[in-house]
């Protein structure tokens, strides 16, 4: 049963992955990435990692992606060129992948890595205690650097809102470097 | 391995392994800005999987601890690059990566 599960939430995972890929409007790829993470969630699951997956749905699918929507939608969901035009990318690009898949899993499925191999199996039921002793113990540091940059990060997002605010009142007031600057992007 | 032996950690890095070349094959064909984000995102994601496998196979806790700060590092990294995409879509109209050639000389 649990095999049947791993099959079928890898599948889902690939085949929204792909369709994520190929797909030509913007919203319907952010819609399956969704499902992609709700599916690698799943499998967070049946690694005996709920915490992660409960993050996994949370952060991932909740916010980030939501906030993937708000861009589509605020950019008018243009589906543009969808396809390179600069000659010989899309050959090119596909023998790259192809090369990265016939490498790759290969390598994975000739290691045969075969279960748990430490006597402690984890079960889910302690998982976020063990995970916030690991945290709070061996990984102080790396914790507070992660506060540093959500906090720059923050900073970023503000000043790039803002810049481009004081461009488009730049442009109001000054028409003359308007138009050199449209000159300039239209070259 | 076989491909339908009773599900070990190889199958969950087989997983992760195609989920991730899938990523590096969105990023080298789509030429939509936001598509191309959306494939790192996979690629995280493809990464975050392998190291939750093998924190199960080893019976360690770090692995997931390092998806911790993966996940939180993709956060950070979201909110500046749909910001700088808002940006460039401002400015040039579209958020095909092949019209941000400004700095070509």
């Amino acid at each position: 049963m649990s095999d049947f599960l791993f099959y079928l939430f890898s599948v889902v995972a690939v085949a929204a992955a792909i369709g994520m890929i190929l797909g030509r409007n913007a919203t319907y790829s952010v819609l399956l990435a969704v499902v992609n993470f709700a599916m690698v969630a799943m499998l967070y699951l049946m690694l005996g990692a709920p915490f992660l997956a409960a993050v996994q749905v949370i952060v991932y699918a909740g916010a980030i992606l939501v906030l993937f929507l708000f861009v589509v939608m605020l950019m008018g969901n243009d589906p543009g060129p969808t396809w390179e035009h600069i000659p010989l990318q899309r050959p090119l690009g596909l023998l790259f992948t192809i090369a990265l898949i016939a490498g790759l899993v290969p390598i994975v499925a000739l290691q045969n890595v075969t279960g748990p191999r430490s006597g402690q199996m984890m079960t889910g039921d302690d998982n976020p205690t063990r995970l916030g002793e690991a945290l709070f113990s061996g990984y102080v540091l790396p914790f507070e650097v992660t506060s540093l940059i959500l906090l720059v990060a923050i900073i970023g997002a503000i000043v790039l809102a803002k810049r481009s605010a004081y461009r488009e009142s730049r442009v109001e007031h000054l028409d003359v470097e308007d138009e050199t600057f449209e000159t300039a992007v239209a070259d | 391995m076989d491909a339908l032996s009773p599900v070990t950690t190889s199958h969950y890095l087989l997983v992760s392994a195609v989920l991730f070349s899938l990523g590096v094959m969105g990023v080298m064909l789509r030429r939509s800005a936001i598509i191309v984000f959306l494939c790192v995102e996979l690629m995280l994601n493809a990464v975050n999987l392998t190291f939750v496998a093998l924190s199960r196979e080893l019976g360690s806790m770090d692995g997931q601890v390092v998806v911790f700060f993966v996940m939180t590092l993709a956060a950070a990294e979201v909110a500046i690059g749909l910001a700088l995409i808002v940006a460039i879509f401002r400015t040039l109209g579209s958020t095909d990566v092949d019209d941000v050639a400004e700095m070509r000389g």
